[in-house]
């Protein structure tokens, strides 16, 4: 598992300890490549945590660059690495700008809160619930999931093949779990 | 020959247009006095638009500065003599040095042409919050909704203008039109402007009606931008947002156009056309402090400072 603290990516990128903010566009392209030459070092399949604990604030255009891109990247068909996000540290005074983004682009992550990990964003309704089973049970196959949810392990499946582009589950083997459960990668 | 433009006595958003008004029709490349010894009062609008208006003439102008010792006073404090020095040929004394600085002006007429300045704005406004928290009852969150707001607005001028321009923030006591404190933030550039900057947007159709107006209108309503990336305009949709949680106001003006988003403790027009024609973007927003039930009654007048 990887692990990324953004205010430390942030004074590397602009070189100037004086910047304790994610704010303005440049920015925010600037970390958001700095996170991606990270993942180039790691293992093909990545868990890596988005760390926000440090950072003072971000604005909704570096929210965008930094956030939303790096998601819709990970979430395209080539994609260039099997990677997921957990993010961490995430306040109030973040959430704003990263609610806004996530809604504009139609964009869902996995927040890491001191209750546990929850799924935020955009999302339909039967693949939350399907996420929220996943959570709940741990590690579950479709079988098991449409059992629980009483639905059709076609629907079921339909609905985690979405969740798993959409880097919101991963598998293993003929099971599912949900981001930052399974911290193994 | 010389065009002598009078300065308003008070110096606002809307009484700037005087201003600009006794301009229409003077070529940029003929000199201009700009008469300001009767100024008594300028908000941020007015001395960042006055830095503004310079940038549109090919031909030096000229400033006659406020003869009262207490306006030119507060303009240094306010950085305005700075900036210019290097826009005008000044005429009339005025302090020097800044003096003593004003804790009404939380940040002064600071130039703004790249995103590096954006995050100085970002963070000197922020070593300011403790302030903003105690005079203004805001709470931490508005604070930094405070900084992502004046970022985004920053970073329109560094975007889309095409040439720098300056911000300015302060803080007023507005007993008489609301009871209590503001606090303002005026931004304003003089570069292409929300229209032209909309025009260069590929394969972008107008309709019928499209003048400074339709563009404002594209713009701080629907959250349009010259960009095809959906992700973009998300910065004035986020001001929005903002100011409708605090109920503040956000005016923006650009060409022959007025667009503002109206709180209820104002009475401004929501759409302003045909206005005299002015360069670029300038953006005002005025966040009021939380009410009390003891500042329901307001008393006596809006006060310089």
């Amino acid at each position: 598992m990887n692990h990324i603290d953004l205010s430390s990516v942030l004074r590397q990128t602009v070189s100037c300890d004086l910047y304790s903010n994610l704010v303005t566009r440049p920015t925010g392209a600037a970390v958001r490549h700095q996170i991606e030459r990270l993942l180039d070092d790691a293992h093909d399949r990545t868990l890596t945590v988005i760390d926000f604990s440090q950072v003072a604030m971000i604005d909704f255009s570096c929210a965008d660059e930094v956030i939303a891109k790096l998601l819709m990247r990970h979430e395209a068909d080539d994609s260039p690495r099997d990677a997921y996000f957990l993010f961490r540290g995430v306040t109030d005074e973040h959430w704003e700008a990263i609610e806004a983004v996530l809604e504009r682009r139609g964009l869902a992550l996995v927040l890491e809160q001191a209750d546990g990990i929850h799924v935020v964003g955009t999302l339909g309704s039967e693949e939350r619930r399907v996420w929220e089973a996943v959570r709940q049970m741990g590690r579950a196959t479709p079988v098991e999931l449409a059992e629980r949810l009483d639905v059709s392990a076609v629907e079921v499946q339909r609905a985690l093949d979405v969740l798993r582009r959409r880097r919101l589950v991963m598998r293993l083997s003929d099971s599912y779990v949900v981001v930052g459960a399974h911290r193994g990668g | 020959m010389t065009t002598v433009v009078n300065v308003p006595p008070s110096l606002d958003d809307h009484s700037f247009d005087d201003v600009l008004r006794q301009l229409t029709g003077t070529p940029s490349d003929s000199k201009v006095l700009l008469d300001a010894r009767h100024v008594r009062w300028a908000s941020p609008f007015g001395l960042t638009a006055l830095l503004t208006l310079a940038q549109t003439r090919a031909e030096m102008p000229a400033l006659a500065v406020p003869e009262l010792e207490e306006t030119a006073s507060y303009w240094a404090r306010a950085g305005f003599f700075r900036h210019a020095e290097e826009l005008y040929e000044l005429h009339g004394s005025y302090p020097k040095r800044a003096g003593a600085s004003d804790s009404n002006v939380l940040l002064e007429i600071t130039s703004v042409a790249k995103s590096e300045d954006v995050h100085d704005v970002v963070g000197r406004i922020q070593q300011k919050a403790q302030l903003m928290l105690r005079e203004l009852s805001l709470d931490a969150k508005a604070t930094v909704g405070f900084a992502m707001t004046l970022s985004e607005i920053c970073q329109n001028i560094v975007e889309h203008a095409g040439r720098g321009g300056w911000v300015m923030v302060q803080t007023y006591r507005w007993t008489k039109r609301l009871g209590r404190r503001v606090v303002v933030i005026a931004v304003a550039d003089a570069g292409v402007g929300f229209r032209q900057s909309l025009e260069t947007a590929p394969g972008k159709e107008r309709g019928d009606r499209w003048d400074d107006a339709a563009a404002l209108e594209d713009a701080v309503i629907r959250g349009v931008s010259r960009f095809r990336d959906p992700g973009r305009g998300q910065g004035l949709a986020g001001v929005r947002r903002y100011l409708g949680r605090w109920d503040g106001k956000l005016s923006v003006r650009s060409g022959t156009a007025r667009i503002a988003i109206v709180p209820n403790w104002d009475d401004d027009l929501p759409l302003a056309e045909h206005l005299p024609p002015f360069p670029g973007a300038q953006v005002q927003v005025t966040i009021p402090e939380r009410a009390t039930s003891a500042q329901s009654q307001p008393v006596s007048a809006r006060t310089q400072r």
